[in-house]
């Protein structure tokens, strides 16, 4: 009787990974509040608001990166359709910090603004469970999920893969976008849902309001760092890579791919809503525009520039390009696009592995 | 015959209609006197009055009052043109007494005026402005203008503009007073099956109390209504297949590129960009040194869309897209990229704004074909330069060395490289060709739409649709899915609006593709997994 070797599970993060974890959890849990909020603006130590928004946001854009990896760095499919679930999850909070606003809109109406201006007496039946906190929360896990969930069955079970899901999600986006930027779907047309003034009856625009917010997208990052961690590492995630590297292999030793598919793409679906909902009420705008073709795909650029299947890389290739993107829309406007482009092109012939699998190559040869 | 004497007959009726109501003879003094001075209702029942029996000098007088030339002392009129008096009645030049004043119009005096203007319109030598003054007229039907308009009915050679005229007269008709009267022209309106006559019913359907000729007017309608459904039903399917050949164009170049070689070109649509941008250059440059020749610029600018498109895709693939052969989602990225380059170069050299691209004087205008369908001559022409460049395309690909070789790679590049095929070529100009004919493509939607930078993403969902839809390696699924979907949408839009057609054609396609995920025309055998 031989033997067979079982690959020992490997821990969830090594020593040095969980202590930069705690590192990083400290800095943003308490160093970045402190520094915001308790040291004094003029001082050299002080961490701007500008500052705050700025990662505040790209840790949303971060957590969608870190989806994006599960979906197509770990399963091998790319999808082009999670803008559609970032503004799914952002529009479901968007609704409820609408009604937030209650009767200090322009119009003086418990009804938003943009209802009274289309002269609707009463709200729509999706607005329902808009002015609950809780059902917002359950919401905004639930509607992504559900979309993705059935789009994702009829997909998966007939067998849809590689080029063929991409477009497909692509035009699911685009036939949703065309849907939010009508106004009689009572989602505030092409303008969306903007101006809002409290969460929790808590006004929104305080700094403190801002660092809380922040804190949240922060550990909310930093679990699904964590769960994504345990999920790839867990057999559930052999199987994904198993599926990703030949599917048909696969389903020749047994598995049926599709509930293995299903549920990681639901999950990734449900991250990408988590982080549209943390995005809404730190930049205080949604729009249909969030559904564009343009931000699918460069979702899809943040995990490529990380460097796919490391888990760490889409979250620092997210943080690369946004900052990037940051810093030349205000120096060199006309460059962003240029820049952008060659980045795209440059990833893909030069670096398959992204910034982490290059800085790891560059290890690898001064050992 | 029976029609020449119930003109004849009508003329005769008109005539002793006009001698009733004043004498027959051209403009006159008392007339003149009686327009300019007094209240308000009893001027234009003068100038009414005068209308019916309008000659130039009525016309001239009329142009005077418009313009604010005419001067009153006493009961006398002049007009006054460059500080010097002329008598309205003669023309003969006079002194204008020290005290005449500047004759006052009030609005609704101004409006009698200009439409009397119009209506004088009816006269005028030129046939665009009696079709204009028509026009005006039927707009505004009034029972007094119809001695003067069957004046014009039988002065009037051009048959377009007299079967306006009779429908000028009917609708004036329509208005009048008398029962008889209003019975005869629903029933002649009747006949008349425009969109503008049925307008024109309706408007006095609801207006009208007798019941016999409400009926009528019911009658008519419907008998109208049952002619323009067919025009109805003929423009939808026209427009659809308008759309079809224009899906059509965008796909196939998107049809070699990914169709035959597997490239997930996302930068398909800027590629048609340069076309129309090309298309833009040559107009820029005919209207500088061939002005003469300006109408023609398409035939030297189709060429030119080509060739620029042509030269960037084979760039591209030599630079970008051969190191990436198989790899389609990496592909998909790095097109993408060039996308955005191409679309940030043409903002740079071009400006960020739409570009205006006239369309030639001969495309302009169309075919009537009914009533109420018109078949405008550059869809005409974008259809049959769709089928051009798809028979051009047939050809190339089924028939020559090219065409072969490109198939022959396709289907096994190691084989074919062993035959002594340069593959690496081949897919060169293959890549080229697809781009190339994406060029064409925007050479065409620069004569239907606006060409800007951002030209091309509004197709590139539509072309993936088309060429997925149609099914992978085959030139004939796409023809089907381009003229499918197309008719689809229009036929959809009829009830749904546009924005909602498109979703519902979206929301088809994915369920399609559910269904049939090879598309219309799923390739067998081997080449089925690949």
């Amino acid at each position: 009787m031989t033997n067979i070797l079982l690959p020992t599970p490997a821990p969830l993060l090594g020593r040095k990974a969980w202590s930069l974890f705690l590192l990083a959890l400290i800095t943003v849990g308490v160093l970045a509040p402190v520094f915001n909020l308790l040291v004094p603006a003029g001082s050299a130590f002080h961490l701007s608001d500008y500052g705050v928004a700025l990662v505040g946001k790209i840790m949303c854009f971060a957590i969608c990166a870190l989806a994006m990896d599960l979906i197509w760095g770990y399963t091998g499919i790319l999808s082009l359709g999670h803008g559609l679930f970032f503004a799914l999850g952002g529009y479901v909070m968007g609704m409820y910090l609408m009604r937030q606003i209650g009767r200090d809109g322009n119009y003086k109406s418990d009804l938003p603004d943009f209802m009274v201006f289309l002269d609707w007496k009463t709200l729509p039946w999706h607005w329902t469970f808009s002015d609950s906190f809780i059902a917002t929360l359950i919401l905004i896990i639930a509607v992504p999920g559900l979309v993705a969930f059935v789009f994702g069955y009829f997909a998966f079970r007939s067998r849809i893969k590689g080029v063929y899901f991409s477009i497909i999600t692509q035009a699911m986006t685009f036939a949703a976008m065309l849907l939010f930027f009508r106004n009689e779907t009572g989602f505030g047309g092409n303008n969306g849902f903007t101006d809002f003034k409290r969460i929790l009856d808590i006004p929104i625009a305080t700094p403190s309001m801002r660092m809380t917010l922040f804190v949240l997208t922060s550990l909310t990052l930093l679990g699904f760092f964590l769960l994504a961690r345990w999920l790839v590492g867990s057999k559930f995630g052999r199987v994904l890579q198993a599926i990703r590297d030949a599917e048909t292999r696969v389903m020749f030793s047994g598995y049926s791919p599709l509930p293995y598919k299903l549920t990681i793409w639901t999950i990734s679906a449900i991250m990408c809503g988590i982080a549209g909902a943390l995005y809404v009420p730190q930049v205080g705008i949604i729009n249909p525009g969030e559904m564009s073709a343009a931000n699918s795909i460069e979702i899809a650029i943040w995990a490529a520039v990380g460097g796919r299947a490391t888990l760490i890389g889409p979250i620092v290739g997210a943080f690369i390009v946004n900052g990037a993107k940051s810093w030349l829309t205000v120096t060199a406007p006309e460059f962003w696009l240029y820049f952008l482009g060659a980045l795209f092109i440059g990833v893909t012939l030069f670096l398959p592995n992204g910034v982490v699998g290059l800085v790891k190559k560059l290890k690898g040869e001064a050992q | 015959m029976h029609r020449h004497r119930f003109i004849k007959l009508f003329m005769a009726l008109c005539a002793g209609l006009c001698l009733a109501a004043g004498p027959a003879h051209a403009l006159t003094a008392a007339e003149a006197t009686a327009i300019a001075t007094g209240e308000t209702d009893v001027r234009i029942e003068a100038l009414n009055k005068a209308m019916a029996t309008a000659d130039d000098k009525t016309a001239a007088f009329i142009q005077a009052m418009a313009d604010g030339e005419v001067k009153v002392a006493g009961d006398k009129v002049f007009v006054v043109k460059d500080d010097k008096g002329l008598d309205p009645v003669s023309g003969a030049a006079v002194a204008v007494p020290g005290g005449a004043e500047d004759l006052v119009n009030n609005n609704r005096m101004r409006g009698a005026l200009d439409n009397a203007l119009a209506a004088l319109k009816l006269f005028s030598k030129d046939d665009k402005l009696r079709l204009e003054g028509v026009k005006a007229l039927l707009k505004e039907p009034d029972e007094a203008r119809l001695p003067l308009v069957e004046k014009a009915l039988a002065a009037e050679a051009s048959p377009a503009i007299k079967a306006q005229l009779e429908l000028a007269r009917a609708a004036a008709l329509l208005g009048s007073a008398d029962k008889a009267r209003r019975l005869e022209a629903a029933r002649a309106l009747g006949q008349n099956k425009t969109p503008e006559t049925k307008l024109l019913l309706n408007e006095r359907l609801k207006i009208e109390t007798e019941a016999d000729v409400k009926g009528q007017l019911q009658a008519s309608l419907q008998a109208i209504e049952a002619a323009l459904v067919w025009g109805d039903k003929l423009g939808a399917l026209f427009s659809g297949i308008s759309l079809g050949s224009i899906l059509l164009l965008v796909a196939l170049g998107l049809a070699i590129t990914y169709g035959l070689m597997g490239v997930i070109n996302m930068a398909h649509g800027e590629l048609m960009m340069i076309g129309a941008y090309a298309t833009y250059v040559v107009q820029g440059l005919f209207q500088k040194y061939l002005p003469g020749a300006f109408d023609w610029y398409l035939l030297a600018a189709v060429p030119v869309a080509f060739a620029a498109s042509a030269l960037v895709g084979a760039a591209l693939e030599r630079s970008v897209i051969r190191f990436l052969y198989g790899r389609p989602l990496e592909t998909l990225l790095a097109t993408w990229g060039i996308s955005l380059m191409l679309m940030q170069g043409v903002r740079t050299l071009f400006g960020a704004q739409n570009v205006g691209v006239e369309t030639p004087r001969w495309m302009s205008g169309g075919v009537q074909v009914l009533s109420n369908l018109t078949l405008p001559y550059n869809r005409l022409v974008i259809i049959g330069f769709a089928a051009a460049v798809l028979l051009g395309m047939a050809f190339l690909i089924g028939k020559t060395r090219l065409g072969l070789f490109v198939r022959g790679v396709t289907q096994n590049r190691p084989i074919a490289s062993c035959m002594g095929v340069n593959t690496a070529r081949i897919d060169t100009y293959a890549f080229a060709l697809g781009s190339g004919i994406a060029g064409l493509a925007g050479c065409a939607l620069s004569q239907v739409g606006n060409v800007g930078p951002d030209l091309g993403q509004s197709y590139i969902v539509d072309s993936f649709m088309v060429v997925v839809l149609g099914g992978v390696g085959q030139l004939a699924g796409t023809v089907y899915a381009a003229m499918g979907l197309g008719i689809l949408n229009k036929l959809l839009e009829g009830w749904t609006g546009a924005v909602l057609a498109k979703i519902a054609v979206l929301v088809f396609i994915i369920i399609f593709i559910q269904k049939r995920p090879q598309g219309i025309f799923a390739m067998k055998g081997r080449s089925a997994e690949a």
